[in-house]
């Protein structure tokens, strides 16, 4: 679940959501749905947590090849 | 060697003043009509008007004292308009700047900044630059933002701002560029270009804060217009102010009346999606809960089911059948033996009313011939002499026929 992002993990938590909805099933199916439900909503609720915006800079090396580096914020 | 004390080394006033000599002796600038743009128009609390006119390749500071301004039937001066000058040149030696007096204006109708402004929207529309069918939708969850802007300007702050406060989870890309001033058109469409080829962007904001019409007329060059119509990633116009409006904007997939309008035009509004994983977390519990119930109602319905499958159950069902049907039975029995008895009962009194005892006992006898025993109920069944036996209630009597 690491890798998904908060959209992926949205979209799947969206997912039992509905299933669960649909209510034929076995019992084994529903909890399944259920855990693996919440299980995505702390992943997001810790993905808002420790988010930080990350800014960087674009240049170009020297191959001419536009590179990202990390932001130097001017003092205007 | 510089010797100081040469003639020909002047002080700063000294130069000033001669050139302020130089143009004062000029007739033709003493009285010398200059046709241009206003811009950046400012009238101060003496009543003293300070302008710039303008045009594609030059500008001239102008300054129209109040005295002026009174004596000439001078129209309201805005930014933007085309306007012919009269004055004189000369230098204000305070600032060093060459400056023209303005004694009077006459309006000249469009600005030629204005026309070009026109012309090239209306060549860009025609191209098809500005249709709706081009402009691409902005992504949903952009991972990446890029911006296009200068780096010295507040612009950036506030949409990193913005940025940080509603989306943090994306990553920003900043291209930096010079975003006014005759070297900026090229600038911002190489620092758009370069964005496009280092590839890995979402959605671009190309912007600046708000300023002047020639500030600001850099994305209005066509230079401009082509990197934003070329751009493989869908671009979010911020320039200036909500009443500016720029080629630039025209040509974006989507316009922004600001830079911060841009940044939140360009992600979402992470707490609005943080308040719906909330809700789903609880629809999670609601519906597990629900689905729990409906599960031991269920069982409760099968058992219930199972019961009545019961053997014993169906035993003590048959046995009470069983006496059901063998009290049903005796009482129709006992109905029909009632039925029987009455009937009995009625035949029998029938028959004893109808008897011949009775009738003997009415008075009525029974004659029999000695003969053979039949009963005589007709005279010529004897002749005199005869013997005949007369049956009576209580016994016979016998005699002879006379």
């Amino acid at each position: 679940m690491e890798t998904l992002t908060f959209e992926e993990a949205f979209a799947q938590l969206e997912a039992a959501v509905a299933a669960l909805q649909d209510g034929q099933m076995p019992l084994e199916q529903a909890l399944h749905h259920y855990e693996e439900g919440m299980k995505l909503a702390q992943y997001c609720n810790d993905l808002l947590q420790k988010a930080e915006l990350r800014v960087q800079q674009l240049r170009v090396n020297e191959e001419g090849v536009p590179v990202v580096i990390p932001f130097e914020a001017d003092q205007g | 060697m510089l010797n100081l004390d040469a003639p020909s080394v002047l002080s700063v006033t000294q130069l000033s003043r001669y050139l302020k000599e130089l143009l004062e002796t000029d007739d033709i600038l003493q009285d010398i009509w200059v046709r241009g743009e206003i811009s950046g128009c400012r009238v101060y609390p003496s009543g003293h008007c300070y302008f710039t006119l303008k045009d594609a390749e030059a500008q001239l500071p102008c300054v129209f004292f109040k005295y002026a301004r009174m004596r000439s039937a001078a129209p309201e001066l805005r930014d933007g308009m085309a306007v012919a000058a009269n004055g004189r040149i000369s230098l204000y030696e305070r600032d060093g700047k060459l400056q023209l007096y303005v004694d009077s204006i006459e309006p000249l109708g469009e600005g030629v900044l204005f026309l070009r402004f026109e012309q090239l929207k209306a060549r860009l529309a025609a191209e098809g630059l500005f249709d709706v069918e081009r402009k691409r939708p902005l992504p949903v969850f952009p991972s990446v933002i890029g911006i296009v802007t200068s780096p010295q300007a507040a612009a950036l702050r506030d949409m990193l701002r913005v940025l940080r406060a509603r989306d943090p989870l994306v990553q920003v890309v900043f291209s930096p560029t010079l975003v006014q001033g005759a070297e900026a058109p090229a600038a911002i469409a190489d620092a758009l270009d370069l964005l496009n080829e280092y590839g890995d962007v979402d959605v671009v904001i190309v912007g600046r804060g708000g300023g002047s019409i020639e500030e600001l007329w850099a994305f209005n060059e066509e230079v401009v217009a082509r990197a934003i119509a070329r751009s493989r990633i869908p671009v979010i116009s911020g320039v200036g102010h909500e009443t500016d409006f720029t080629i630039a904007d025209f040509v974006a997939d989507h316009r922004a009346s600001t830079p911060t309008a841009a940044a939140t035009a360009a992600v979402p509004d992470l707490a609005a999606w943080f308040a719906d994983v909330q809700t789903h977390r609880e629809a999670l519990t609601v519906l597990m809960e629900d689905f729990i119930v409906g599960l031991a109602d269920e069982l409760a319905r099968t058992s219930r089911d199972l019961q009545r499958q019961n053997p014993q159950y169906q035993l003590d069902r048959l046995h009470q059948q069983l006496d059901d049907t063998t009290a049903l039975l005796q009482t129709r029995l006992q109905h029909i033996l009632s039925l029987r008895g009455e009937r009995l009962h009625g035949v029998a009194l029938r028959l004893h009313s109808l008897s011949p005892l009775q009738t003997i006992a009415r008075g009525y006898a029974v004659v029999r011939r000695d003969t053979d025993a039949v009963v005589v109920t007709h005279t010529q069944q004897v002749q005199a002499g005869d013997t005949i036996t007369i049956q009576v209630t209580d016994g016979h009597i016998y005699a002879r026929v006379r």
